[in-house]
């Protein structure tokens, strides 16, 4: 007993808080800048003119860039998850890299037939990233408390279902790029609202959830050991089903819509823990994935070009074949960085970007950067499992999942295995709608992540509360 | 470029790559016990007589039943304060639970539960609890649909 009150009492120090871990994110970051740096060599030694002091400055100043976003965790979320950042901008330096490979290869390609050349891609990405980073530190300072954002969590539905179907709605001269109608151009910029959608629609439908949770976790009916839902309780999924196969339809937009359609589906799972929901969200999306191939035309060319891309080589399938002939060149150990001839895919800087990796580095690195993704996944995961309050659990396990799904479903499309969607890898590919997006994403769960791993006393800021709140019921004597 | 440089640096760039995500996981692998709220105390033979005392003694309280299941909190001596109210330290979502239900704080060596005026009280085990009581390891706190124990 007399040597317990020491331990207890130690405990109660204010020294025992637990370490931040800023210092491994800064060690990570550095590291990061040291690939991504001996990345950019590389491809410059592979060039003829050969490597210039100016691939010292490029390392440096991506440092930089991202020594600053940390500085801003460093004040902001100091309790934040260490790994994620720095995963984060791995991907992104990786992305520059192969992105201004391909740029090397579009100029000398319009060199040798004589074409002016081209501009490139990489300065857009470079303004993309730093704007994307800005956004970054934004959210970081603006959203103090995750907890706020439930209380707008109709508003964000209402914006973000506002935002998914804009581009649907407006004339095809405005939205319509190769055929889908999911952008708005505005000016000379072109941004795509349903990135940005995804994050409103799943502060939503966390918020909703944890008010109606009960709701969904009425038992009905029991088959085959599972407990299934009422009937009127589906309404919600219903919903989301609908909407999902709008944007399909009206869209013409695969990704968007499987993204969309899962990221629900996943939210009430998480909420209710009944497996009956995930089977009942499959059968709804095998229903309306056998029925739009039956009916839309843009739907079965997808799907034919994905069966048997060499039937239509000179066609459809020749993106297709293209990016499965450039990872069979690859290999397990790829041609070397700035070696291979990844600007054979079409679109190669965008929607198959994994392919020019997977050429590149081969199986070995692109297993590699899909670790990478699969460690930012794992760390939101466990960001969910450690947060206090339900809000929290449900939205960071919604913004992993979704990363997560992302990732499978482009890669899966680029190497087969389902049919393409269109949607681009996060933080890899050239895209300034997806890049500002997933910034934004990684900026709440590492706010979320904060919260979670903060001592409990800092994790929940005292608030002055209304002294009638606090006051004691009183016996009052009646007249 | 010399072929046996580009085979070279194809190889070292390939290792650098992986040799980034192994130190990722050597993070993940120090960061598995603080995360959940558990010290990562790797037994050392030296501090052996320590830990075993140290066993006996709640070092965190983890929800076994109801919404946050799974959750855990590290005890560091300050009192916990569990209900519906924002600044709780434990902030349930729970229809049958007050705004403040109960607290828990350390008095010498042990935990004490006190109900705060609750309206569907507080339970230790099967008994309601009415006075500060005394809560030993491992036994279940029922407030409303949430359950919470304190573990070593």
């Amino acid at each position: 007993m007399v040597t317990a009150v020491p331990t207890a009492d130690a405990g109660a120090q204010p020294g025992s808080a637990p370490p931040t871990k800023r210092g491994i994110e800064l060690i990570m970051l550095a590291f990061a800048a040291i690939v991504v740096t001996t990345a950019l060599v590389l491809v410059e030694l592979n060039q003829p003119h050969g490597v210039t002091r100016s691939v010292l400055y490029d390392g440096a100043a991506y440092l930089a860039l991202f020594g600053a976003a940390h500085i801003a965790v460093r004040w902001f979320a100091p309790y934040a998850d260490p790994l994620i950042l720095p995963c984060v901008a791995l991907l992104n330096g990786l992305g520059l890299v192969m992105i201004h490979r391909l740029d090397l290869a579009g100029e000398a390609a319009a060199a040798s037939v004589g074409d002016p050349v081209p501009t490139g891609n990489l300065p857009h990405q470079i303004a993309w990233t730093t704007l994307g980073l800005g956004m970054f530190v934004a959210v970081l300072v603006l959203v103090r408390d995750h907890r706020m954002l439930a209380r707008y969590g109709y508003t964000c539905g209402l914006v973000g279902l506002a935002a998914l179907a804009l581009p649907g709605l407006l004339p095809g001269a405005i939205s319509e790029v190769n055929g889908s109608k999911i952008w708005l151009r505005v000016g000379g910029l072109t941004i795509q609202p349903g990135e940005f959608a995804k994050i409103l629609i799943m502060i939503f439908v966390a918020a909703f959830l944890v008010t109606k949770r009960d709701l969904f976790t009425t038992a009905g009916r029991k088959v085959l050991g599972m407990e299934l839902p009422r009937a009127r309780d589906l309404a919600p999924l219903l919903a989301a089903w609908g909407i999902s196969l709008g944007v399909l339809v009206i869209e013409k937009d695969l990704g968007t819509s499987l993204l969309f359609f899962g990221i629900v589906l996943v939210l009430i799972y998480v909420a209710t823990e009944r497996v009956a929901w995930l089977v009942i969200g499959l059968i709804f999306f095998l229903g309306g994935a056998t029925v739009s191939d039956m009916l839309f035309r843009h739907v079965q060319r997808r799907v034919t070009a994905w069966i048997n891309p060499f039937s239509d080589y000179d066609g459809a399938g020749y993106q297709m074949a293209q990016s499965l002939f450039g990872l069979g060149t690859g290999g397990v150990f790829g041609t070397g960085l700035g070696a291979g001839r990844p600007d054979l895919v079409p679109e190669a800087h965008t929607d198959y970007i994994t392919a020019a990796i997977g050429e590149e580095l081969g199986f070995v690195g692109l297993a590699a950067v899909l670790f990478t993704y699969l460690l930012v996944v794992m760390r939101g995961m466990r960001t969910a499992l450690t947060v206090r309050d339900t809000f929290g659990k449900l939205l960071a396990a919604g913004l992993a999942f979704a990363i997560g799904l992302e990732v499978f479903i482009v890669v899966g499309g680029v190497t087969k295995l389902i049919p393409l969607t269109g949607l681009t890898a996060p933080f890899l590919a050239y895209g300034g709608s997806s890049l500002l997006a997933n910034y934004i994403l990684v900026a709440l769960l590492l706010r979320i992540s904060h919260a979670a791993r903060s001592p409990a006393a800092s994790a929940a800021p005292r608030k002055p509360v209304a002294p009638l709140a606090e006051a004691r019921t009183e016996m009052v004597q009646r007249p | 470029m010399p072929e046996l440089v580009l085979q070279l640096t194809r190889a070292g760039f390939l290792l650098l790559l992986w040799l980034f995500v192994v130190a990722a996981l050597r993070v993940v692998r120090s960061d598995l016990f603080v995360a959940s709220g558990l010290r990562a105390s790797l037994p050392i033979s030296r501090r052996g007589a320590r830990i075993a005392e140290r066993n006996r003694t709640p070092r965190q309280l983890v929800v076994t039943a109801g919404g946050l299941a799974g959750t855990r909190i590290s005890l560091d001596g300050r009192p916990i304060l569990i209900g519906r109210a924002d600044d709780s330290t434990l902030v349930l979502d729970d229809d049958y639970a007050s705004t403040r239900h109960a607290r828990l704080g350390l008095q010498g060596g042990d935990w004490f539960l006190e109900d705060l005026g609750s309206t569907n009280g507080t339970y230790l085990d099967r008994a309601k609890v009415t006075g500060p009581t005394r809560v030993p390891l491992g036994v279940p706190i029922r407030i409303g649909k949430t359950v919470i124990e304190l573990r070593s």
